[in-house]
């Protein structure tokens, strides 16, 4: 992995000038400025990260270049100077084109889109068409800018696919999107914006959809087309262990200004803007354990096991089809055996697909088991197995053990008020109505900081955190003693990520409470978790103490994942040996 | 792939068939009495009298006696023969007597469908991107109305329209001259010029809502990412639109063939007595209240099986429209 000063740099040129520039919407309330007096510059083989957090404007700038705004937004102001002579495309003569002059839905403004610049999206399976083959959708790039038969078209998005590295690119020129991985449709993506070998690449969170395994190499794979073809990157991101990673020069937006701009190692060393010091903390404060829960393990003892699963599987679609032909199931999860300890917080981490949400659902009891036992003790000290209960006897059960999801915009009925959402564990299972109802769901809104004025308002009119803390506010309703949050950090920003964590060791503190969180990211479990099991393949690879497992992991697979995450710091860049894990022979005969 | 889905869909059909068939006939045994039950009333109501011996033989002889399943058995074994029985009211086979009428309607409705398609998807799209223009609210106006609008209403509307001011007769789907000729190519042209009004007169109502059904489904596409992408590889914007969004757009539109095309012809009714055209609906009518049940069940079973026709059809163009149909 090369450094970033042995970078190859040929010309040290700007191609793309950014003055001033302001994007608006057009709203009932007035126009609302996304892109307030913007000015960037990108350099011929360089990489520039854009920086900040959700609704800071960093998306609506980078289409703000390719005039790309969905309506009622417009570039009103400002200048955007596409060098030509600058890039390899262009000739020696000066020529430098203002593409904020341009109409949208100009021929002029199409022929630098996908040519002298391209751009890739952040969610690749819906940046893809669903409907149209990859070689189709790669092909049209090139045969819009370029007269070239289909064959011909053909045969160079082969090569593409296969500077992708995508495996077999003969065959699999002709899949369809969804028969693709997501790491696989990225690299589709990279190549259909590299088709035309374009002097400037925008990548808007392009890894952010990803496994932090595929993250790593969607990153080293940008680079290395960056260094051979010496093409300007403007990334987007909102994850300061990629910027740290990839960048030559940052620019920290947040409510779209640029509040600070420089190079990598000034401004992660020294960070002039208070906001960028913030940022910059709060990754920090999450890569280690929350001194808060050290000092609560040190005051309460973690008792005995609460929730404890026994060699449980869960098999998907295994059934007896038409004609008689049988469909092999899919075993999500496989001969799990987990504890959780009353008072402690139990992290599950693995990748897309690992199985850990299922384990959660199975764990719950929402989802049947195939085989196995989930042992269930109550606050009263009984226990009961409750794979082989039926929806009538998981009634109390279901009370205990509560869920907090992921999506915060999803997972709240945007036609009940944040009352009524509060208020349905608590009548569903008669725990209370009237005043005493209304007392309560105050009380709990108080509990998640939450003025109880929000009772009568409606999800829309909350922000992502706020919405997450009345999920939590819903899930301790029924006073239960189980939590399973299932990646309920994830769609928040880094900021109120360590917010919303601190909020629920606090109520952790005050209830009594025993979390399982399910997380892809090993920074949030590292800060939130005691124990920690580690999920690859629907099996549990290794479990251990938190600290224990990330600093000396044992199994090749965690190793693998450790080594994938990056580290918000350049001056680590490349120094961790990346490893990458594929189930070994023997593992293989044993399933 | 594909082959194998479509081979799937067609032998799931096979089943189906049966169980719709065997509703079909319970549904037109049902009423209590029979053809000879109401024979015999129509009969006494006129001053004969009707000799018992003879019902009882009559009901012998057309085995109207049988238990329902053996009855079901002996119609459905013959209709696999294409011998659908005999007509009591007619005394004719039923074969003879509906297959020209069903011909008719399955072409008028054919018709309708591609009237319906080929106005309604040009305007769905024109209102989905121009949203909330001036056209976009007139279309929207138009085809509340459309919708709101019984058939027959619009039928008689037009008729009277017709005749007062054009002195025009648009009733029936031939001139007089052609009314009991063979079928020729004059005849042919003669269907042609009548065919349209029933066409505008039925298709309005569905034309409405598949605007309406292609405006919206159209909207859930224009802002997806696949658009973004497409735009930022330098696509022209109606390239763009017709190549990504109206592609999968089409997608719910496509599966309304199923249900679109039984529910023209059955919904036909009113508007073709209104009309007097020479279709199934009106026959099917006099049909059923005369209990003549072998005549009915031919129609009810035929109409049952265009239905089965068209979820077949709009299946398998589900599937070639969209690749990710075609896995389970």
């Amino acid at each position: 992995m090369e450094k970033a000063h042995m970078k190859a740099s040929t010309n040290d040129e700007t191609v793309l000038e950014v003055k001033n520039l302001s994007t608006a919407f057009a709203t009932r309330a007035g126009s609302f400025r996304a892109v307030d007096d913007v000015s960037i510059e990108l350099k011929a083989g360089k990489t520039l990260c854009v920086v900040g957090e959700s609704g800071s404007g960093k998306s609506v700038m980078s289409r703000s270049i390719l005039q790309i705004v969905d309506p009622p937004g417009r570039v009103i102001d400002g200048q955007i100077l596409l060098h030509r002579h600058h890039t390899a495309r262009g000739g020696a003569t000066e020529e430098t084109i203002d593409l904020a002059q341009l109409k949208p839905k100009s021929a002029a403004i199409r022929t630098i889109r996908g040519r002298d610049i391209a751009m890739i999206f952040q969610e690749p399976m819906s940046s893809l068409s669903p409907v149209h083959r990859i070689g189709d959708q790669i092909g049209e790039a090139i045969r819009l800018h370029e007269h070239v038969s289909k064959r011909e078209a053909r045969d160079r998005a082969v090569e593409l696919l296969r500077k992708v590295e995508i495996p077999n690119p003969e065959r699999t020129i002709d899949s369809y999107p969804f028969e693709y991985s997501g790491g696989m449709r990225q690299r589709a993506m990279i190549a259909m914006a590299l088709a035309c070998n374009p002097s400037i690449l925008i990548a808007d969170e392009p890894t952010t959809a990803l496994d932090v395994t595929i993250q790593a190499e969607i990153l080293a794979l940008i680079r290395s087309l960056q260094e051979s073809s010496d093409m300007a990157v403007l990334f987007i991101t909102h994850d300061m262990g990629v910027v740290a990673e990839i960048a030559d020069e940052i620019a920290v937006m947040r409510y779209g200004k640029v509040v600070e701009r420089g190079d990598v190692y000034s401004i992660f060393e020294t960070p002039q803007h208070p906001y960028t010091q913030r940022l910059l903390s709060s990754v920090r404060e999450l890569d280690r354990p929350s001194e808060r829960r050290i000092a609560m393990r040190a005051s309460r003892e973690i008792g005995a096991p609460c929730l404890v699963a026994q060699g449980v599987r869960k098999e998907f679609g295994s059934a007896h089809g038409f004609l008689g032909l049988k469909y092999r199931g899919f075993m999500a999860v496989d001969d799990v055996d987990l504890e959780l300890r009353a008072g402690e917080n139990l992290g599950v981490v693995g990748e897309s697909g690992s199985g850990k949400t299922t384990l959660g659902r199975c764990l719950q009891r929402v989802h049947n088991v195939t085989s196995g036992k989930i042992l269930y003790t109550d606050r009263h000290g009984a226990t009961t197995d409750l794979a082989p209960l039926n929806d009538g006897e998981l009634r109390e059960p279901w009370r205990d053990i509560r869920t907090v999801f992921q999506d915060p915009f999803g997972s709240l009925n945007p036609r009940m008020t944040v009352g009524q959402i509060i208020a349905e564990p608590l009548v569903m299972n008669r725990l209370a109505k009237g005043n005493e109802l209304k007392e309560r769901i105050a009380e709990l809104l108080d509990l998640v900081g939450l003025p109880s004025s929000a009772m009568e308002r409606y999800p829309h009119a909350f922000s992502g955190g706020q919405r997450q803390r009345i999920s939590i506010a819903r899930a301790i309703a029924p006073n239960p003693r189980v939590i399973i949050a299932d990646e309920a950090t994830s769609a928040l920003d880094v900021s109120i990520r360590t917010q919303i964590l601190d909020l629920l060791l606090d109520i952790q503190e005050r209830l009594d409470l025993s979390f399982i969180l399910i997380s892809h990211d090993i920074a949030v479990i590292r800060y939130f978790c005691d124990r920690i099991a580690v999920m690859y393949r629907g099996r549990i690879v290794e479990t251990g103490e938190t600290e224990t497992v990330c600093k000396a992991p044992e199994h090749p697979y965690t190793r693998s994942l450790l080594s994938a995450v990056p580290v918000a710091d350049p001056r680590r860049r490349g120094m961790t040996e990346r490893f990458r894990y594929h189930e070994g022979q023997e593992e293989h005969l044993n399933s | 792939m594909l082959l194998n889905y479509i081979l799937r869909r067609i032998l799931w059909a096979i089943p189906f068939f049966f169980a719709v068939s065997l509703i079909a006939f319970a549904l037109i045994s049902a009423p209590p009495g029979d053809y000879l039950t109401t024979f015999a009333a129509t009969l006494a109501q006129s001053g004969d009298m009707v000799d018992q011996a003879r019902l009882d033989a009559l009901r012998e002889r057309y085995g109207l006696d049988q238990p329902f399943l053996i009855k079901y058995w002996r119609w459905i074994s013959g209709v696999i023969q294409g011998d659908f029985g005999i007509s009591f009211e007619w005394q004719q086979p039923v074969s003879q007597l509906i297959g020209e009428r069903m011909a008719l309607s399955v072409t008028l409705a054919l018709a309708t469908l591609i009237f319906t398609w080929a106005v309604a998807l040009p305007i769905g799209i024109y209102s989905a991107v121009r949203k909330y223009s001036v056209g976009d609210y007139v279309i929207t106006a138009v085809g509340f109305i459309g919708l709101a609008t019984p058939n027959f209403l619009v039928a008689l509307v037009l008729m009277y329209i017709a005749v007062v001011h054009f002195g025009a007769d648009v009733s029936g789907l031939f001139s007089p001259e052609y009314q009991d000729a063979p079928w020729s190519w004059a005849k042919l042209a003669d269907l042609a010029s009548h065919i349209w009004i029933p066409v505008i007169i039925l298709g309005t109502s569905a034309t409405a809502s598949l605007v309406r059904i292609m405006r919206a489904n159209l909207l859930d596409e224009l802002h997806k990412p696949y658009v973004t992408t497409a735009r930022a590889k330098g696509l022209s914007e109606f390239h763009l639109i017709m190549k990504y969004p109206v592609r999968l757009a089409l997608n719910p539109f496509v599966s309304t063939i199923g249900w679109a095309f039984p529910q023209l012809i059955s919904g036909a009714v009113i508007t073709a007595f209104v009309l007097s055209l020479p279709t199934a609906g009106p026959m099917l009518l006099q049909a059923l209240l005369a209990q003549d049940m072998y005549l009915a069940g031919a129609f009810i079973l035929l109409l049952c099986c265009l239905s089965i026709v068209g979820m077949l059809v709009s299946d398998i163009l589900l599937a070639l429209i969209d690749p990710r149909i075609r896995y389970r």
